[in-house]
């Protein structure tokens, strides 16, 4: 870790001056971890820990807006969230561990930082790290890496559970900055690498976000988070699938599906959706939609099986929420 | 020896684990020495190659930098002169940290930086730049595959293969055959506690050295070696160490750079590992094996054809055998093996828990179970149709065998019998439901062990020897040992381990140190004993009763006999009696202690039979262990609370190796890639089951002084394989390569 300045204030627009040496700490989960393996460098740590943005509140809309500052464990426990989001909740279930989900924030959350092997290690070329130096991820170990979103700069997974959750939610990100609020949809928060892989969102120099704001959603119990990973607790997904299907007799009226452990950004495809607008549920649907979502899918060295099991983990996960039988993040069998 | 037991073979919790649990048990990184200096080393990010040039000016500006040390500025040691050699090694030419500028391994270490803090050592370290001349390398193990050999000179715990019959020939005869090559992914210890020293310097001048090391007194003698000190000048200090596996058998880089700065800055140091770091030293060798099973159509063995290799350094040949476990525990008429090593350009491979067995015996296994399938028998039936019951390889017989046993009582206790054959054929809901079963078998030693027990005033027993705890629960059953040799109670025993100080024991390994040092407590408390009423016996004012044979130690006092039955005298009474402050005895175990030499004429192994249950969902690929038993047969068990521990901890490392444990190397720059615990998977407990442990009796009088043969590796050999049959099992897919992983 190098020498950084601190600093902790008590209002929005002191935290919000706008230099891109600045990183924002709230859990410290990920970027105190950075810092330690000296991928991260800033010259000021602002500390937001002092910040409001730590409730969760109802909206007009009978949506919720969960505050960034509130911890992980808690959102996933809160009564609304349980109520209206059970989504939501088993996807954070999902991730990381007790601990971490103790400390680590809703904002913190979306702006986590991918875990591939390169851009950990700062002997390594790695264009998101260090920009223009190259990227060693491919034709390296690259076993957990994205099949989707991915260019030549860049193949680092965007790791997050959570966040797949909100993309299949339609999440709205609001964000305070020097040039004032504004909104984005969660989907397009994230950026594909494209040649800048070192940006991941959409976030300006001095920009935070405050809350995530989610609309209703008309799930009921048909829904569902299945995470694929190499062990069964405290893993990156190798392939996770976010569905919500609103079902009316029988049918779906209108379904929500993002993939996580497969793409450079949680991963959304909205013609793929679109097929399963007023159909029952079928596996050649289910199928179809698959292979809509994994469409343009590349494979390096090691991660080609993302492929070949992502369409089967979508499969589960549709008929999980058709069934209206989510997947438990207790008991660990998948029905 | 006739062990009446009060003490020994109770489930008594670990001694040492309040301390343990209230931070009172001071680790390896835990003094605080006055002045002490901060060290972070910083490794070589290449495989092959030579330093050019360092450039440390930057880091030198960052306040608290006392000195960075490189190969241009370290003191002169013995260490870095032609003729060392390393006691500790396996033959080579053993790495010498920061002796010049050539690179012979990525991770190498190329500076420590030495800091009045941690924080600016480590900022420091992330500021040395060093600029590096590449040459070729090779890190790739089929690569390396092309390049095996032999070594001329071989470790010398290396049991050559001992081939008998014509095993080409009947395998060319043999009505069933199968064939596969198998394969092991390397894989790091990642004991919990990264490596670390402190190096204390005394007043006078003497080195106190703190390490996280499974033999202290050979940490010492490598120090003394390397640094040309005297034994007196550096002692070796290990009282608690957080797990080890093997990684510290041999003396990590940070004792040696440690004990070199203080040395030459002639402050104390601490130098302590990152997790990263842990990926930069000892490893369980990447391996292959090819085997050829014959078999005539009713099961029988016929013949047995086992080819292995295992990775080392281009520096060193450290071998394991993995070639010979078949050989050695199934009666097959022909049978040979083959083994070599494979060189590439990393850190030399090191034993890590169950070394060479863990390898070999699992990946057997594997074949095993396919040549029942082959033969159409039930894996536990091929297995005791070819059962042996001597040590096939060496033709000799074995001190004892209750294999038969434990899969008896496995199978019994798993409920084996309900199996059906048919891979496949059982489902719960979505899910194919696989029982697998192997079996195990490791190596039962015995190590030369001497130990000390002393009476003093305070009426307590003080045992000490230089063993490691290295989380096994070694203190408790030497408190046991103690009690019931002494008829002490558990309360007023003190056990000292970790100390090279204290009377010679081995490096903790190879599951020796119950047998060993437990025969050491058992002998050095007799022998006190005798001194003790020998002593009352020569004593004028001792009471009548007490000066006499039918006298007896019992509950911490001494109490007489017949008409004196009534009549008893504390310890600190007797001692006072005897007109001495203490009472001490020292003595040294030895493997013929029983005036029998039976271990030149009989083979002494431990045996399991492992039995697994897996839940496998047939589109996705996910596997969950659901079940594991593991029936053990290990001579006397001194504590069967921590012994089971012993193997729970064991089945839980298999399952890693079955299931998660994958050092992944970047051929391009040799490094494993996966170099922390969020990558380098490890069991979480959602993946481990209950897990049932059992304990057969078997009675050894003849394998250690205590008929004890040690329970610390047993449990990896056959875990890892009863996984991978029971995954068959439910998929009819036969997987040879571990781990096996999703997408497999």
């Amino acid at each position: 870790m190098r020498s950084f300045s601190y600093s902790r204030p008590s209002a929005l627009d002191e935290a919000c001056q706008g230099a891109e040496s600045v990183r924002f700490l709230a859990g410290g989960t990920n970027l105190i971890d950075l810092m330690k393996s000296d991928v991260e460098r800033p010259a000021h740590v602002v500390d937001i820990k002092s910040l409001p943005m730590r409730d969760i509140t109802d909206r007009p809309d009978g949506g919720l807006r969960l505050g960034a500052l509130v911890t992980n464990a808690d959102t996933a426990a809160h009564p609304l969230v349980t109520g209206r989001y059970p989504l939501l909740a088993s996807a954070i279930l999902a991730g990381a561990s007790p601990q971490i989900r103790n400390m680590a924030t809703n904002g913190g959350n979306l702006n986590q930082r991918t875990r591939c092997h390169y851009f950990y290690d700062p002997a390594m070329a790695c264009n998101k790290r260090s920009p223009g130096t190259g990227c060693a991820a491919r034709g390296g170990r690259n076993r957990i890496m994205a099949v989707l979103g991915t260019s030549d700069a860049c193949i680092a997974t965007f790791p997050s559970d959570m966040c797949i959750a909100l993309a299949a939610l339609n999440a709205t990100v609001n964000l305070h900055g020097p040039q004032g609020e504004r909104t984005v949809s969660v989907r397009d928060y994230h950026r594909l690498p494209g040649d800048t892989p070192w940006r991941d969102n959409v976030l300006q120099p001095g920009e935070i976000v405050t809350a995530i704001d989610l609309p209703p959603a008309p799930f009921g119990p048909h829904h569902t988070y299945l995470k694929i990973r190499d062990r069964q607790s405290f893993a990156f997904a190798i392939v996770s699938v976010a569905v919500g299907l609103q079902m009316e007799d029988g049918r779906i009226r209108r379904g929500s599906i993002a993939l996580g452990g497969v793409g450079t950004k949680p991963w959304c495809v909205p013609e793929a959706e679109a097929l399963l607008n007023g159909q029952p549920p079928s596996h050649s649907l289910f199928r179809d939609v698959a292979e809509r979502l994994l469409h343009g899918a590349v494979a390096d060295r090691d991660n080609a099986a993302k492929i070949r099991l992502a369409p089967r983990v979508i499969e589960r996960a549709l008929w999980q929420a058709a069934v209206g039988t989510p997947q438990s993040q207790t008991d660990k069998a998948i029905r | 020896m006739n062990v009446i037991s009060t003490h020994i073979g109770q489930p008594v919790s670990r001694i040492d684990g309040v301390a343990k649990v209230t931070g009172q048990a001071k680790y390896a990184a835990e003094p605080h020495p006055p002045g002490m200096l901060y060290g972070v080393v910083v490794n070589s990010p290449i495989a092959r190659g030579r330093i050019e040039t360092i450039h440390d000016a930057e880091a030198r500006q960052i306040p608290g930098v006392i000195e960075i040390m490189t190969h241009l500025n370290r003191p002169h040691a013995a260490l870095f002169e032609k003729s060392y050699m390393d006691g500790l090694g396996v033959p080579g030419a053993p790495y010498r940290p920061l002796h010049d500028g050539e690179i012979h391994f990525n991770g190498q270490p190329v500076a420590v930086v030495f800091a009045e803090t941690f924080e600016a050592a480590r900022e420091a370290a992330m500021l040395v730049r060093v600029d590096y001349e590449r040459w070729p390398h090779n890190a790739n193990f089929e690569v390396a595959l092309h390049q095996k050999y032999m070594p001329s000179k071989t470790r010398s715990n290396y049991v050559p293969p001992k081939p008998r019959g014509d095993a080409a020939a009947a395998y060319a005869l043999s009505a069933v055959k199968t064939e596969g090559r198998y394969h092991l992914a390397p894989e790091h210890h990642n004991p919990m506690e990264m490596h670390a020293t402190t190096v204390i310097v005394e007043d006078d001048g003497t080195f106190t050295v703190w390490d996280k090391t499974q033999g202290p007194q050979a940490v010492q003698a490598y120090l003394a070696s390397a640094l040309s000190l005297s034994k007196d000048q550096v002692r070796v200090r290990n009282p608690y160490v957080g797990g080890a596996f093997g990684s510290g058998l041999r003396a990590v880089y940070n004792v040696f750079l440690a004990t070199l700065a203080a040395k030459m800055l002639k402050r104390a140091v601490r130098v302590t590992l990152t997790r990263p770091q842990m990926f930069t030293h000892a490893f369980r060798p990447e391996a292959v094996m090819d085997i050829a099973l014959g078999a005539s159509r009713d099961g029988t063995l016929q013949s047995m054809i086992v080819k292995g290799v295992t990775d080392t350094s281009r520096f060193e040949h450290n071998m394991e055998n993995i070639v010979i476990w078949g050989l050695i525990n199934y009666r097959c008429p022909n049978a040979t093996a083959d083994y070599k090593v494979a060189p590439r350009d990393t850190y030399t491979s090191s034993d890590m828990r169950a070394p060479g067995a863990a390898t070999g015996v699992n990946l057997l296994e594997m074949a095993i179970d396919e040549m029942a399938y082959a033969c159409g028998m039930d894996p536990l039936a091929f297995r005791l149709h070819n059962y042996s019951d001597i040590d096939a390889m060496h033709d000799m017989p074995l001190t004892s065998k209750a294999l038969r046993d434990a899969m008896a009582q496995g199978a019994q206790h798993f409920g084996w019998h309900d199996r059906s054959m048919i891979p496949g054929s059982m489902r719960d809901g979505r899910e194919l439901v696989g029982w697998g079963m192997a079996t195990g078998i490791w190596d039962a030693m015995f190590s030369p062990t001497s130990a000390r027990a002393r009476l003093g005033q305070d009426g307590r027993l003080h045992i000490a020897t230089a063993a490691s705890d290295i989380g096994t629960g070694t203190y408790t059953i030497l408190a046991q040992t103690a009690a019931e040799a002494f008829g002490m109670p558990l309360d007023r025993i003190d056990i000292e381990l970790g100390d090279s100080a204290l009377p010679e024991c081995p490096t903790e390994g190879g599951s020796w140190t119950a047998a060993s040092a437990g025969a050491a407590v058992w002998l050095a408390c007799h022998s006190l004993r005798t001194k003790l009423f020998a002593a009352l016996a020569r004593c004028k004012n001792a009471p009548s009763w007490a000066r006499q044979d039918s006298v007896k130690l019992e509950g911490g006092a001494l109490h007489g006999m017949n008409e004196n039955a009534q009549d008893s005298l504390s310890l600190s009474d007797a001692l006072s009696l005897t007109g001495q402050d203490v009472l001490e005895a020292e003595e040294t175990a030895k493997p013929g202690l029983r005036g029998k030499i039976s271990q030149m004429r009989k083979a002494r192994f431990t045996h399991s039979a492992v039995f697994c249950e897996v839940r496998v969902d047939p589109e996705l690929g996910t596997v969950r262990v659901t079940r594991l038993v593991n029936a053990v047969a290990a001579g006397r068990i001194m504590n069967p609370k921590t012994a089971a521990s012993q193997i729970r901890g064991a089945m839980v490392m298999a399952t890693g190796m079955a299931l998660h444990e994958d050092s992944l190397m970047d051929e391009r720059v040799g490094q494993f890639m996966n170099h922390n615990f969020a990558e380098y998977h490890i069991p979480a407990h959602a993946d481990i089951p209950d897990m049932d442990v059992l304990f057969v009796n078997e009675h050894d009088d003849e394998v250690s002084p205590l008929g004890v043969k040690g329970v610390g590796e047993i449990g990896m050999c056959g875990t890892a394989a009863a996984i991978a049959n029971a995954i068959f099992h439910a998929t009819g897919r036969r997987e040879r390569n571990l781990p096996i992983t999703l997408g497999a």
